[in-house]
């Protein structure tokens, strides 16, 4: 719309026609106060905090329900709109408990700030309180009745924002209360975004309520390590006994790709790096079986040598190598890297969730859709999955573009996914369709049989400008092949592969596979990767994970090293089959894979490092380092040391220290901070290179940018904790469609993590707590 | 059941079928009825808007808005239907005026729609009643089956192209569903919070269509405006203060009841003639002139004429007709209290000043009113009525605020009284209450 | 729309007769909740969890939504009352004209403070505000029906003609 001019506060300013006055405002520097209006949520007039005087209009009006006009003289602060937000201020008290100094929300609380900022100290009233007491609606929810406000914003971002309409206002006037939707319990996401939004300490959560006071913690941001989405989320952190504590999870300064949004499993599912059943020291299989802790150098040498062995007497083709979903770039690569240049074989694998390589291979150009596309994004075309469950992050950003820009959703699906209630259009398909529809799409009107409704869903898609793809596992190989080309064929499209976990695309990227090497560049044609990995770097594919499993129950494989992956348990693979072989395992917990291994690491999770991660959307983050725990160690250190031992020369596994330079960066300390990422940016930023230490994982980066084309993105920003999407052109490779197909969908829910989900208290709480509900329902 | 009063001064206009068994269609009929929705067929829209702004009838509801120029608000074209809303949630306390309508003239509301509705081009009326007048929902339910019946409403009314359907609502009880957007809340199935203004209904209404919203007398009215003629009806009242209206006087009177009155007749006669006067030889302390939401006027306060604009100009307001006498042995701090009570107990609760501002007003009064008063309590209820006043979401915080700045100002002696400990000087040498069996 | 499969109702075939035709009568069928859940309430006594649950089926909404709504309306009860629902007004024109009293009498008469019922359920008593009968006062209703211009002896009148009416003299 066109621009306005108006005066504010004698300020000349303008904004587009019908922008809202508080928000013209705040674009300007001017704040102005505000309980009730959020953006991006519907307005309220409530809480009549933002009144203001505009000329020529007798009463105070509210700046966050009035749009700005042409000549339009604001006045936001006078002695008369300071009386009125005092007097509002003076009766909210009025019935507040004023338990500030054992608040959550203490020293976090708008309705401090704003008693402190207009002057309402004076208590006025000399009765009694209305009292009630507090609930526990959930694991997650807590509802303290007397500290509420009122302001509605949990009522709609729970309802407008998260389409879960859990919340509701009951009664009226001073018994206005917000109710569950279960009378007195929530049947809900338990997203926490309620508690998140909540200006005051009335919804606090089952983790953090009563645990510290906020400036007792310090705060990193960093990235979440459960699904594929890879929201941003920031870690309050603060000492322990034993190391750095995680003591919340929140997205406070919206600056992420997920922006107001966080699931369940990124505000509270860090959990699990807390618990006291954590791996702190190496265990050493004993001749009697028994799995007993050693000392570190034991375990190292005692692996390495093993290791060393068993290449040198059977061979490299016969130790495999299993790599991980949530650890850093710089680790998959290092892994693979370890895996053909030390152990001397392409047997290298991971959980697969996604066909990441036939995705690559079919884009050839194309361009790919960061997360933060979808909620501005004119059109969406979702084939497959359940972003709601699997994506809620992609699934916040969908709702969003839906609700505030009108996108539309083209949903085909052959379930009732719930996210089409915000579709434009649904189309229900059988389960084994999925091709046939691109197909059909493709204009091929013999593909679907009943195709009524598909020609309209078909004839509206033809009819977008523009629009993003996402699709789900169900698409692999060769169907994928064909729906991107499908996509080429319409006007500015954009697509998106999902795969489940929070560096799954990273895992593929640095070429955790048996055939591909990092950038997905085939093994059978390694070009510049022969020179840089030395002579040993195997030629032939490896096998993959299942047909690792299938020779171990041969007999054939002498040695497995498994990094944070739990593949007995995933594949349901027999213990027995696992008898004659050497297993070495790192992992947070002794889980079904690591109790049968012969040497264990206590490996450190992914808030506890620092290193990168690719959504899978291609959005390149940094993660940094926020908790710590005594007695754990990163994978990438323990890789570095693994190959220490068994031999190989370290210099040629991580490019450090070309110059000789000897400095402490902060990690000796254990950085709790940030503060070795703050010498990093400052370095960047005046072209030095940091590359200190062999367990630097920059170096190892700079090698990732240097081999990987597409991870070639300005480090600058990316240090300073942006989020960077990858060069699109991802790679070329030769026709995947002929790849054995050993994707496994990890069927994760919203509640449900894979291994460590099982692992975080508050994930299984709510699981349990839904249980006789979820019964009671069939 | 309730009846109407007269005086000699009365005017029947909307009265004019009362007690006359207008229940019933053919009676109604007979009594001129439905003549004037014909009529207004014959003028079109802008003719019956022209007579309506003519006629110079403003809303009985409470606000006093010239109905004429709230219909000539509603756009022409609209991409969704029209509607005319009958506000007939008669909840403020003093106010009883509408009940008779509905109970004695059915038709007249109708009829009063159907007019409505052809100067909008609406094709569909709601009349919303409170849930408590369950008896005046089914003899308006009676009414609109017996005039679908008769083709005066439905498909093609009276024979011509213009289709229009009527519903009758029930409320359940919530006085703040009388304000307008609330009303349309509540009757969209919702909770009675009122909607952010603008869009005011004449443009963004029910169901998002432009609507006009008229309380019930002031529907009621409109038939009998085309009956005997605009300029009639103008003269009827006072400038700007077409025809008459229903008063309801109450409290210590000789003579309470429902008059119809013309606009701006004087209110000390009101009270002294029509009402006969307070009773038992007591003496006029004071009187709300419009239902509970109106500044209070001493007893040397009432001689003026009853229109929107002098009781204005006298501090108050002409309101929704409520006339309540308080005689000598009234105390002023219980008047003030049950009012307190009354919106504390209907605040709708959606906005800070009203919510907390009724609750702490009440609990003040509550105290002072049984002698745990403090000396800064009078200063404070009355800085916490002037910080309502204006800062409210909808006009319920005014109609809480005004009254009780009007009250302390000009009582204040009295509550003072109160003060000290003592509790109300009325009620100390009573009994205790009763204790129960 | 058409109206839903109503596999079974807790109410009288008249009752959902009635729903099935008011959802029809409006552009959106929300529009029938409140008079939904106030003539429910007239024939099941309250506004129990069963009638939360089948008018937010009949409706198509959640039944939060439904809770949130009825919390709203002072007519609506969300536990039984008396099978003779006595509001007695005490808002200033019957304060003026003895409405306290009245009040007052009600509860000693009947032996239950306001909101009580009485142990054989006959009755229960609640003060309410204005009922529109002011300049009729002191008023009362008893479920729907007015009782105007009363006295604590026009009251003793009303109150024993309704105990007459409750067969048994036992409510429900
Ligand atoms: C709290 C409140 C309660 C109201 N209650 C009623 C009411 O019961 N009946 C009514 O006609 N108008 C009531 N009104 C006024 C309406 O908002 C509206 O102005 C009126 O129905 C318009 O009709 P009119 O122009 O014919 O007066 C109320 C207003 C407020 C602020
Ligand atoms: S936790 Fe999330 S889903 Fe549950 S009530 Fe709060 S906002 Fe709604
Ligand atoms: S609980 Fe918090 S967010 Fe919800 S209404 Fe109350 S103050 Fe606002
Ligand atoms: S959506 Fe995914 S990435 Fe985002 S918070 Fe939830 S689990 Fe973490
Ligand atoms: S922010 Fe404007 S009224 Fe609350
Ligand atoms: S005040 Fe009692 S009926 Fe109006």
């Amino acid at each position: 719309m066109a621009d306005v001019t108006f005066t504010v506060d004698g300020k000349k300013l303008t904004a587009p026609a019908g922008t809202l006055l508080i928000e013209a405002c705040r674009a300007h520097g001017i704040e102005i106060p505000a309980f009730c209006y959020y953006p991006g949520l519907s307005l309220q007039a409530a809480c009549r905090m933002c009144v203001v005087r505009i000329e020529k209009v007798p009463k105070l009006q509210t700046a966050c329900t009035t749009p700005v006009a042409e000549g339009m003289v604001v006045v936001t602060e006078s002695p008369e709109i300071a009386q009125a937000r005092k007097a509002t201020i003076e009766l909210l008290l009025g019935n507040h408990p004023l338990d500030c100094p054992v608040c959550d929300a203490g020293g976090e609380c708008e309705l401090q700030d704003m008693t402190f900022k207009y002057g309402a100290h004076e208590s006025k009233f000399v009765d009694i309180k209305n009292h009630r007491d507090e609930q526990q609606w959930s694991p997650v929810v807590y509802f303290d009745r007397p500290r509420c406000i009122l302001c509605y914003r949990c009522v709609r971002v729970c309802g407008e924002g998260m389409d879960v309409w859990a919340l509701g206002i009951q009664n009226r006037g001073s018994g206005s209360v917000i109710a569950p939707n279960g009378q007195d319990h929530l049947d809900c996401e338990e997203c926490g975004m309620c508690i998140d939004i909540c200006p005051v300490g009335a919804l606090t959560s089952g983790t953090y309520r009563y645990k510290t006071r906020p400036w007792e913690m310090s705060h990193v941001g960093t990235v979440c390590t459960h699904c594929g989405d890879g929201c941003k989320t920031t870690l309050g952190v603060r000492r322990a006994n034993d190391g750095m504590e995680i003591v919340r999870g929140d997205n406070r300064d919206k600056s992420g790709i997920n922006g107001d949004f966080l699931c369940i499993k990124g505000r509270y599912g860090f959990d699990f790096a807390n618990r006291e059943d954590r791996l702190t020291q190496p265990l050493v299989r004993q001749p009697s079986g028994e799995l007993k802790p050693v000392s570190w150098d034991e375990a190292i040498d005692f692996a390495g040598k093993r290791l060393r062995e068993l290449r040198d007497a059977r061979g490299g083709q016969t130790i495999g190598v299993i790599g991980s979903n949530r650890t850093t770039n710089e680790e998959s690569y290092l892994l693979q890297k370890f895996a053909r240049a030390v152990l001397g074989t392409n047997n290298i694998d991971h959980h697969r969730t996604a066909d990441y390589p036939a995705f690559a291979a079919a884009m050839n150009g194309e361009s790919e859709a960061s997360l933060r596309d979808f909620a501005s994004a004119k059109a969406v075309l979702l084939l497959g999955n359940d972003p709601t469950e699997q994506h809620p992050g992609l699934a916040w950003q969908i709702r969003t573009g839906v609700r505030l820009r009108g996108q539309h959703l083209y949903v085909a699906n052959h379930q009732n996914i719930k996210l089409r209630r915000q579709a434009t259009s649904f189309l229900r398909i059988r389960e084994n369709d999925y091709a046939a529809l691109i197909t059909y799409l493709a204009g091929d009107d013999s593909a679907l049989d009943r195709n009524g409704e598909a020609k309209a869903f078909r004839d509206a898609i033809r009819g977008e400008g523009s629009l993003i793809i996402v699709f789900g596992s169900e698409f692999r190989g060769s169907d994928v092949e064909a729906l991107v080309k499908f996509g080429s064929s319409l006007p500015n499209v954009q697509l998106a592969c999902l795969g489940d976990y929070a560096n799954s695309r990273g895992a593929a990227d640095m070429g955790l596979y048996p055939d591909l090497l990092p950038g997905y560049v085939p093994v059978i044609a390694a070009a510049h990767f022969a020179q840089e990995y030395g002579a040993s770097l195997p030629s032939q594919p490896g096998l993959d994970l299942l047909q690792m499993f299938d020779a171990a129950g041969h007999g054939e494989l002498a040695a497995l090293y498994v990094v944070g992956a739990n593949p007995v348990a995933r594949y349901n693979i027999d213990p027995a089959s696992l008898r004659n072989t050497f297993i070495v395992a790192q992992d947070l917990f002794l889980t079904e894979t690591a109790r049968l291994a012969d040497v264990v690491f206590p490996a450190a999770n992914l808030y506890e490092k620092s290193g990168s991660v690719t959504n899978t959307f291609g959005d390149l983050q940094l993660v940094k380092k926020a908790a710590d725990r005594a007695g754990t160690r990163a994978d990438f250190e323990l890789i570095v040391r693994l190959a220490v031992a068994m031999g190989a020369d370290v210099k040629q596994l991580v490019p450090f220290g070309h110059r000789g330079v000897r400095a402490d960066m902060g990690q000796a300390r254990g950085a709790q901070s940030g503060e070795a990422d703050r010498h990093g940016v400052w370095l960047a930023a005046h072209h030095l290179e940091p590359k200190l230490s062999p367990f630097d994982p920059f170096a190892i980066f700079d090698e990732i940018q240097r081999l990987v084309p597409a991870y070639e993105v300005p480090r600058l920003d990316l240090l300073s904790g942006n989020d960077q999407h990858l060069r699109s052109g991802l790679v070329q490779i030769q026709h995947a469609a002929t790849r054995r197909d050993v994707v496994w969908p990890s069927n994760d829910t919203l509640f449900t993590s894979g291994t460590l989900g099982r692992y975080s208290r508050t994930m299984s709480s709510v699981l349990e707590s839904r249980e006789p509900a979820e019964t009671a329902a069939d | 059941m309730a009846t109407l009063t007269t005086h000699p001064d009365c005017v029947p206009l909307v009265s004019y079928r009362f007690g006359k068994g207008a229940t019933n269609i053919d009676k109604y009929l007979e009594l001129d009825g439905y003549k004037s929705a014909r009529k207004a067929m014959e003028l079109g829209p802008d003719a019956i808007i022209a007579e309506m702004k003519t006629s110079n009838l403003r809303g009985r509801g409470g606000a006093g808005f010239p109905t004429g120029m709230k219909w000539s608000f509603v756009p022409k074209q609209s991409a969704k239907p029209k509607y005319v809303l009958v506000n007939g949630d008669e909840s403020e306390p003093g106010t009883c005026k509408d009940r008779l309508i509905f109970e004695h003239d059915p038709h007249a509301v109708i009829e009063g729609v159907i007019i409505a509705a052809l100067a909008i081009q609406a094709k569909m009326g709601f009349i919303y009643l409170r849930g408590e007048y369950r008896y005046l929902i089914e003899i308006m339910e009676k009414a609109v089956a017996d005039a679908y019946a008769r083709g005066f409403l439905g498909k093609k009314i009276f024979g011509s192209d213009f289709d229009l359907d009527v519903v009758v609502q029930t409320g359940a009880g919530a006085y703040e569903v009388g304000e307008e957007s609330a009303l349309m809340e509540s009757l969209e199935g919702k909770r009675g919070i009122p909607r952010i203004r603008p869009p005011f209904p004449a443009v963004v209404g029910l169901y998002g269509g432009p609507t006009i919203i008229n309380n019930a007398e002031t529907i009621a009215t409109v038939p009998h405006i085309f009956r005997i003629g605009a300029a009639e009806y103008a003269k009827l009242g006072t400038e700007r203060n077409g025809g008459t209206r229903l008063f309801c006087l109450s409290g210590h009177l000789v003579r309470p009841g429902v008059y119809e009155l013309p606009m701006g007749y004087n209110l000390k006669k009101m009270i002294y003639e029509v009402g006969g006067g307070i009773p038992n030889g007591k003496k006029l302390k004071a009187v709300v002139p419009g239902g509970s939401s109106t500044p209070v006027l001493t007893a040397d306060e009432i001689d003026i004429g009853m229109d929107f604009d002098q009781v204005g100009k006298a501090g108050s307001m002409l309101g929704s007709g409520g006339v309540v006498v308080l005689d000598e042995t009234v105390c002023m701090v219980e008047f003030a209290l049950r009012t307190m009570k009354f919106y504390q107990h209907e605040s709708c609760g959606w906005c800070i000043p009203c919510r907390e501002g009724t609750d702490w007003l009440k609990k003040s009064l509550t105290r002072l009113h049984a002698g745990g008063g403090v000396d800064k309590d009078i200063d404070n209820i009355r800085y916490l009525a002037e910080n309502m006043l204006g800062r409210t979401f909808c006009p319920l915080g005014d109609a809480a605020a005004m009254p009780t700045i009007a009250f302390v100002k000009k009582f204040r002696k009295e509550f003072e009284d109160h003060l000290e400990g003592r509790g109300c000087p009325k009620h100390r040498a009573a009994e205790p209450e009763p204790a129960l069996v | 729309m058409a109206s839903p499969a109503q596999p079974g109702t807790i109410f009288s075939p008249a009752l959902a007769a009635r729903f099935d035709r008011l959802v029809t009568l409006y552009p959106v069928r929300r529009s029938a909740l409140v008079p939904m859940l106030l003539y429910a309430q007239d024939e099941i006594g309250y506004v129990s969890d069963a009638v939360v649950a089948e008018v937010a089926a009949r409706i198509g909404i959640t039944e939060l939504d439904v809770r949130n709504v009825v919390s709203y309306y002072s007519l609506l009860k969300t536990r039984p009352a008396g099978k003779y629902h006595v509001q007695v007004c005490t808002n200033i024109s019957c304060m003026l004209r003895g409405g306290n009293e009245i009040l007052d009498h009600c509860k000693k008469k009947l032996g239950i403070p306001n909101k009580g019922v009485t142990p054989d359920g006959v009755f229960s008593l609640e003060e309410v505000e204005c009922i529109g009968a002011c300049s009729w006062a002191p008023a009362a209703q008893v479920n729907y029906a007015f009782h105007e211009n009363l006295t604590p002896e026009s009251m003793d009148q009303v109150l024993s003609d309704y105990r007459a009416k409750a067969p048994n003299g036992e409510g429900k």
